[in-house]
């Protein structure tokens, strides 16, 4: 321990020790003080600007606790005159600065706004509200509305995308009092690299980030008595549930969320745990699979599609490498209706399935198009955990004091190697239990803690036939790109690799109930161990009805009919929407178009080489003025990069090298037959 | 035939900007502290930061476009806006405002034919910006027209550099 971290604080009168806390406000909360923040989060990077955290330091005046370093022999009083001045007159400030309709805003009740404004005694707020700049709302996409009338400008949500999601959607821009939080351009999160994780929500302190909510759609689906309303319950809710209600254990809440949905007038309640043992079924023979061609390796894994549009966007190269397995939640969707349907006799439009997931990236998923059979999803709506809860609540349901009662058959019944799925590591250590396990050999399934915890990355390695398999489990993607770009580098090898886009994985997703800090999923994934340890089952394999539905409709795992239903495809996908960079201004009509792609992937394999070879072979044959040069961004082929579009049609694999050629033999014929046309 | 030589000198002039942007870009080596020196000289090239060279930009230094964006926003210097061939700026500075800076900007607004809220004119020759204070404070109130800081101004004197700055022009283009 270095010499700063050792010795006593004076906090209040109270010899308070350091304990190697690394700024000043850890040492004041150690010491019994809850000192308000709005900026600071134990995992992102101290940012000190909204002035809650305050405390006057003797000889120093009042400071920032949370970027002040502690200091043996400090003298420290929290609630001076002066820091409670400064810290109301603060927060009265931001409050005049926020457009603030508690009563109708998604976060009422959950707001650290609202909350510190009461805690700290704010009963009036002397400034007039500026009500000339009132800006849209943006709720373009599936996942999250950003409402940036709300926003106090604490930087959360931009560390959080920055630094732990490695993305970096949302940054500040303006200054002064036009200052703001916004994407590139202000444009939609539907048209910029954002990939639904909703971990920017998990750290709004205020409405100005929030989980978009579909709640009023299903219960139009429970009103209809014409629909047969199937849910199914993500591992992770339990566990959040569980917390919310302060009930002991994930088990016990699941039995009472079960009653609860049977009372609200779901139809069948399921567990997404029982299509995560089918996952880990069907993910590990194609792991094995692969392991024997020695191709596509490493592998990672599906089931996050936080994860999966991050992998489309900024490593295409990697696709092939992606499980094809349907996340388990895809999967019980396009199960659920066709066995319905063909086992009930239920028509398939009037099925309705809904899923109750920790994930806002995961409404996302649903809505993806090739989730659906002739314009009917697989998965009618996903409602958060928040909007769970909130169900409950408008239900007038007493959840705590609920009866337990148990999930429909056959997709309620799951192993522990399904429930894990709700923590980072239990896909990985589902995969592992499979193929650890001798078939029939109904006892012992070893387990794999090295995998489990909150750790960014966690490796561990199996022999398998006499052949050593590493495998590597990473959550957050900035920890995603990071072990990406050595795999790239060659610097690591893995050969199996799990990613998670939420830190601590589903447990920490975007949907799950306020706080959601890391002490909270610590909580939570102990919760999602212990329900694996009261099953009786512990191997995905062992699962009676996972093993009854091969039997009966999916022949073996990966045989063409669980390609079918079970499988999927990825698309590379560009980052932002925009206008291409025009060449050629004067009259396009005329011109027969050609755009090159100047994209991060084509970019990268010197597609402005090629483009400026172009426009130079256009002159020398004379040319150029029949051509529209204009250079734009992802035609969403990366894998074939570079690419160059002419006259509508896409050609890829055009490196610098090639461009001459490509000029004769591609675009110069086009010209020639454009000019036989008008001749 | 003149049409087309003026075509197709339009058409090169927009692919050789371009060409300037990338050899701009290179020039720093694409390093990210190099983000400001780069933006400065697209606007030089541009007159102001068109969207879709900014995401250039974004794309070739590996950079979120957000942060580029947040970048270009923050210092009065760079404009998202197209500007004007001509830039007329009126310092408003408080040695500048307290001599009058005022009569100079509605002075400036009227000859250029401005509406309220608007700064560029519609044929994109001049753009008026009323700016901090540019350090000239000793011959205040003062202008800066085209780069060149005028000292000491009055209504009079501000409309007759406008007016030479035209029959300049019009010189140029016989």
């Amino acid at each position: 321990m270095d010499k700063k971290s050792e010795g006593y604080v004076i906090v209040d009168g109270v010899k308070t020790p350091i304990n190697g806390h690394k700024n000043l406000l850890e040492v004041i909360r150690a010491s019994g003080v809850d000192l308000p923040t709005f900026c600071y989060h134990s995992e992102l990077s101290v940012y000190g600007a909204c002035r809650m955290c305050i405390a006057e330091i003797e000889g120093r005046g009042v400071q920032p606790t949370c970027s002040t370093p502690p200091e043996d022999g400090m003298v420290v009083r929290t609630n001076t005159e002066a820091a409670m001045r400064i810290r109301r007159m603060s927060l009265e400030l931001m409050l005049a600065n926020h457009h603030g309709n508690c009563q109708t805003c998604d976060k009422n009740t959950h707001c650290r706004l609202q909350e510190l404004a009461e805690r700290l005694g704010v009963k009036k707020v002397r400034f007039e509200e500026p009500e000339a700049d009132v800006v849209p709302v943006d709720e373009s996409n599936q996942s999250i509305v950003r409402d940036p009338n709300k926003c106090i400008l604490c930087g959360d949500c931009v560390r959080m995308c920055k630094e732990i999601q490695g993305i970096g959607v949302l940054d500040f821009a303006g200054r002064g009092s036009n200052a703001r939080v916004t994407s590139a351009f202000g444009k939609g999160l539907n048209q910029v690299e954002c990939v639904y994780c909703g971990q920017c929500a998990a750290v709004c302190p205020t409405g100005a980030l929030t989980v978009k909510s579909v709640l009023d759609q299903v219960w139009k689906a429970i009103h209809d008595k014409n629909k047969t309303v199937v849910v199914q319950i993500a591992p992770a809710v339990r566990a959040a549930i569980a917390q919310e209600y302060g009930i002991p254990s994930g088990e016990q809440a699941m039995g009472k969320i079960v009653t609860a949905l049977r009372r609200i007038g779901f139809d069948y309640v399921y567990d997404t745990s029982f299509t995560a043992d089918l996952t880990t079924v069907e993910e590990a023979t194609e792991f094995l699979g692969r392991v024997a061609e020695g191709k596509n390796l490493p592998q990672f894994t599906s089931c996050c599609p936080a994860w999966v549009k991050f992998a489309e966007q900024f490593y295409p190269d990697y696709l092939e490498n992606l499980s094809t397995c349907k996340s388990p939640q895809q999967m019980f969707g396009s199960l659920v209706k066709k066995y319905h349907a063909e086992k009930l006799g239920v028509p398939r439009e009037d099925i309705y399935v809904v899923s109750v997931m920790p994930c806002t990236a995961k409404k996302f998923e649903a809505k993806r198009p090739e989730f659906s059979v002739n314009n009917d999803p697989d998965v009618n709506a996903v409602l958060s955990s928040q909007e769970l809860i909130r169900m409950i609540g408008q239900s007038g349901i007493k959840l705590a004091d609920l009866p337990l009662d148990s999930m429909d058959l056959p997709f309620g019944f799951k192993t522990g190697a399904g429930v894990i799925f709700g923590a980072s590591g239990g896909v990985a250590e589902a995969v592992l239990r499979m193929a650890a396990t001798t078939e029939g050999s109904h006892g012992h399934t070893p387990e794999f803690h090295e995998v489990r915890g909150l750790d960014g990355l966690k490796e561990a390695s199996i022999t398998l036939d006499g052949k050593e398999i590493k495998l590597a489990v990473v959550s957050g993607l900035a920890n995603a790109r990071n072990v990406l770009d050595k795999i790239k580098a060659g610097e690591v090898h893995y050969d199996i690799v799990e990613i998670m886009a939420c830190r601590g994985g589903c447990i920490g997703g975007g949907g799950q109930p306020l706080p959601n800090d890391m002490e909270a999923r610590e909580e939570r994934k102990n919760m999602i161990y212990d329900c694996d340890a009261v099953q009786s089952l512990h191997n995905a394999a062992d699962n009676p009805f996972v093993k009854e539905l091969y039997a009966t409709l999916l022949e073996k795992p990966n045989s063409h009919i669980a390609h079918e239903l079970l499988h999927t495809h990825y698309y590379p996908r560009k980052r932002i929407d925009g206008q291409p960079v025009e060449l050629s201004p004067a009259k396009p009509e005329e011109k027969i178009p050609v755009q090159v792609c100047v994209g991060t992937n084509c970019y990268l394999r010197g597609s402005y080489d090629t483009l400026k070879k172009l426009i130079e072979a256009a002159k020398q044959a004379g040319v150029a003025d029949k051509l529209d040069f204009k250079a734009t961004f992802c035609f969403e082929k990366c894998v074939s990069s570079p690419n160059v579009q002419v006259d509508g049609k896409i050609y890829g694999s055009v490196t610098p090298d090639k461009a001459e050629e490509f000029f004769k033999e591609t675009i110069k014929p086009v010209i020639e037959s454009q000019e036989k046309v008008e001749a | 035939m003149a049409q087309a030589t003026a075509a197709s000198e339009k058409e090169s002039r927009a692919s050789r900007r371009f060409e300037k942007i990338q050899a701009i870009v290179e020039q720093y080596g694409a390093a990210e502290s190099a983000l400001i020196p780069i933006l400065q000289k697209v606007q030089e090239e541009y007159r102001y930061l068109p969207e879709e060279i900014l995401t250039f930009v974004a794309t070739a230094l590996n950079l979120p476009p957000a942060t580029v964006y947040g970048v270009a926003t923050f210092y009065a210097q760079f404009s998202l806006e197209p500007k004007g061939k001509y830039i007329v700026r009126v310092c408003d500075g408080t040695a500048c405002h307290v001599r009058k800076n005022q009569t100079l900007i509605s002075t400036v607004k009227e000859w250029l034919g401005l509406k309220e809220g608007q700064s560029t004119t519609e044929d994109m020759r001049y753009t008026l910006e009323i700016v901090s204070c540019i350090g000239a404070c000793a011959l205040a109130p003062a202008v800066v027209i085209n780069g060149k800081v005028h000292g000491q101004m009055t209504p009079e004197k501000v409309t007759k550099a406008l007016e030479e700055l035209e029959a300049a022009e019009k010189a140029e283009d016989k």
